[in-house]
């Protein structure tokens, strides 16, 4: 894993002292929020309904466990004992006090930790596959280029004040998890036929009021020309994104008005102009490359008893197996997903004291590696096989070993009307509801790989139109009603869901849910996912079967 | 007059500023003048004819490049932030300084807060028009807030990078 430098630090510890005045200021009087808001929207901290909510960046949802413990340690301190792993894999504290966040910024500044950029119209924190350095599916470890990019966006001289947030994701595997087609900017890292690396650009993707799967604006970007090529994208952004409506600021909506070719042609102009000047030099690129080189893995037969006789005896470790442990690039090592999905929990959200388990279990069994999914779950990357019953056994004990990845109850929701400002509805109460629905895991399994996103409003932070089902919250006449979509995608397939009719009040919603299922089980064709039959009967049968009683 | 503060050999001054700012729709003043893009392309040649020193003065949309041709003949390059979040004058000061090599002031202009000091020194600015009635020392003390920083920019610091390589 990359390691601070001196150098590193010392921007955090600049940092922290810069917010530490301008709090100062404000609780003096000296500043009113109005002259407060854009500065302490820098450092992460947004005013919401009951409290503060402080925002910790979690460059490329990469954690130590010393991390991990830092964070548990300051939810129970400053918090009530618990945080929120987000869409961005950062975490966010609920219930802060404005005095107490300098000495916060203070104590993640210890470990190395910040909250830089995780707000303001700026570059945001860059994700990558939270199976980076652990999948045999990658051409190479997109968390260099993550690294990279950290680097070259903190406090960009030209960048900062964009026409609005600028968020960018890195895959190396064809399976994406990082949902790049929908991000202002993807990449996708691949290797042409000489062997060569370069990253498929995609640019333009994004969810909100105006959803698009991104278009590819350039094929085969060689990896070594990444931040010149960045920094022209940024420029005609910057220069060209509309700034007179916030709801047509994003790059999106000057990809669309300009056309991809267009577009492509303006960005290859300034890149032409820029040059090779403006790229990493090769030695830093090794320096930081080295920092991620190969983990000291053992040499294990691909068998392990231990873990086979585990299996056997005990059919709930079984499951948990069967939807939590993926194939890892070593023979007798596993990638274990951590779930912050309990049925009847608040999604993403863990204790400080799961997480103080989580960080224990990294430093015996895992390498000291820990990961944030963008479907606000954790994973121990480098779990050899034979500690996978002992792993499971602490998750287990610790309420987070729902075996339920990827399931229907694996839900993204964003924070929703229990804590968000500018939401219509509620968002985590229906997650809840849903999940009850499926509590019984035969029935949940037989279902398979269903990935429910809900926002409770238009701006789509729990990413519902690329839900296999979505459900966007919306106001009627101040009543909560919830629209459903269906068939969206925000892996390689990505997509976005089309419409399945009228929306729904409140309580109607996780039965509806509960009968698309039941139309996809009777539908379904040999091994088909809920996506592909979606996909194949098109919308009606699923209209009809939700609608029924209407007619 | 509104304050200017100069950022000279890495220290930042109040000086009194020689310039005047002529709206379009204002008669010209004498001595030095700061003009729009539009009344440089239609008066400049004969202002700089009477001997005169004159700065131009680019809105948020108007770009650097527009300026290019004109850029020896030009003392100041004021930029203007109608908000301070809005950061196209930034992609303008950087390319006048580095793609144009331009070795006059580049002076930042309308809602100029110290908050921004450091990005706007990095991008090549080295005049402000303070909105807030920073003070020099206040805006001295916000431009040296980072010790490093991590990308190349107009102000020829070394990122880290070529730090770590030293």
């Amino acid at each position: 894993m990359y390691t601070y430098d001196t150098i590193d630090k010392a921007m955090l510890a600049d940092r922290s002292q810069e917010f530490r005045g301008q709090v100062a200021r404000r609780l003096a009087g000296d500043l009113t929020e109005d002259q407060f808001k854009p500065l302490r929207l820098m450092n992460g901290l947004y005013l919401q309904l009951h409290a503060y909510m402080l925002r910790v960046a979690i460059p490329y949802g990469s954690l130590n466990p010393a991390q991990l413990r830092k964070l548990a340690w300051i939810g129970r301190t400053y918090d009530k004992g618990y945080g929120h792993f987000t869409t961005r894999t950062n975490l966010q504290f609920h219930w802060i006090k404005l005095a107490d966040t300098p000495d916060i910024l203070d104590h993640l500044a210890s470990v190395d930790m910040h909250a830089i950029q995780t707000s303001g119209n700026c570059i945001r924190n860059t994700t990558t596959d939270p199976y980076a350095g652990a999948t045999a599916e990658e051409v190479d470890d997109p968390r260099v280029w993550a690294e990279a990019i950290r680097q070259w966006s903190t406090f960009h001289p030209e960048f900062s004040f964009l026409p609005r947030k600028f968020k960018i994701a890195i895959t190396a595997a064809p399976k994406d998890r990082t949902a790049a087609r929908v991000h202002d900017i993807g990449l996708v890292l691949k290797r042409a036929r000489d062997g060569s690396l370069g990253f498929e650009v995609i640019v333009g993707g994004g969810m909100g009021r105006t959803p698009y799967v991104g278009p590819t604006v350039k094929e085969f970007l060689p990896v070594n020309r990444l931040l010149s090529y960045l920094e022209a994208i940024l420029r005609v952004y910057n220069r060209h994104g509309r700034r007179d409506n916030i709801y047509k600021a994003r790059i999106k909506i000057l990809v669309a008005a300009l056309g991809k070719d267009e577009f492509a042609k303006q960005v290859e102009a300034e890149w032409a102009k820029i040059g090779e000047g403006a790229d990493l030099p090769d030695t830093e690129l090794a320096r930081i490359r080295g920092a991620f080189a190969q983990t000291a893995f053992e040499t294990l037969p691909a068998h392990s008893e231990a873990f086979e006789a585990a299996k056997a005896s005990n059919p709930a470790f079984a499951r948990f197996v069967r939807n939590n442990l993926k194939p890892h690039k070593k023979a007798g090592y596993g990638i274990v997903e951590v779930s912050l999905k309990g049925i009847g929990d608040t999604p993403g959200d863990a204790s400080s004291e799961q997480m103080e388990v989580v960080a224990d279990l990294a430093e015996r069994y895992g390498l000291n590696d820990i990961r944030v999914t963008h479907e606000q779950n954790l994973v121990l990357p480098h779990v050899k096989l034979d500690d996978v019953p002992a792993v499971w056994a602490a998750l287990h004990e610790a309420g987070i070993a729902t075996p339920n990845i990827n399931l229907v109850s694996d839900i993204i929701a964003c924070p929703g009307l229990d804590y968000c400002a500018l939401a219509n509805a509620r968002a985590i109460p229906i997650a809840q509801q849903i999940a009850e629905k499926f509590r019984d895991q035969d029935r949940a399994e037989k279902v398979g790989e269903l990935k429910i996103k809900i926002s409770g409003c238009i701006n789509a932070c729990g990413h519902h139109h690329v839900g296999h089902i979505g459900i966007l919250g919306v106001d009627k006449k101040g009543e909560e009603f919830y629209q459903l979509t269906l068939g969206g995608s925000g892996a390689e397939d990505a997509a976005v869901g089309s419409m399945l009719g009228p929306a729904l009040p409140y309580e109607k919603v996780a039965d509806a849910v509960d009968t698309l299922v039941d139309v996809y089980l009777r539908e379904r064709q040999d091994g088909e996912r809920f996506l592909d039959t979606f996909r194949r009967t098109g919308v009606t049968p699923f209209k009809e079967a939700v609608y029924a009683d209407a007619h | 007059m509104p304050t200017l503060i100069e950022l000279k050999d890495g220290v930042c001054r109040t000086l009194d500023d020689a310039f005047t700012h002529v709206a379009d729709d204002e008669d010209m003043a004498s001595g030095d003048v700061i003009v729009s893009l539009t009344r440089f392309q239609s008066e400049g040649e004969g202002l700089l004819s009477e001997g005169r020193r004159v700065g131009v003065r680019l809105k948020a949309e108007e770009e650097v490049e527009a300026l290019a041709y004109d850029l020896p003949r030009v003392s100041v390059v004021a930029l203007e932030f109608p908000k301070y979040r809005d950061g196209r004058a930034y992609t303008n000061a950087r390319l006048v300084r580095e793609r144009f090599k331009y070795k006059a002031q580049v002076r930042a202009v309308g809602d100029v807060l110290r908050e921004q000091a450091g990005f706007m020194v990095r991008v090549g600015f080295d005049a402000f028009e303070p909105a807030d009635d920073a003070s020099a020392n206040e805006w001295q003390a916000a431009v040296h807030r980072y010790r490093h920083v991590y990308q190349r920019s107009a102000d020829g610091r070394a990122p880290a990078f070529a730090e770590r390589e030293a």
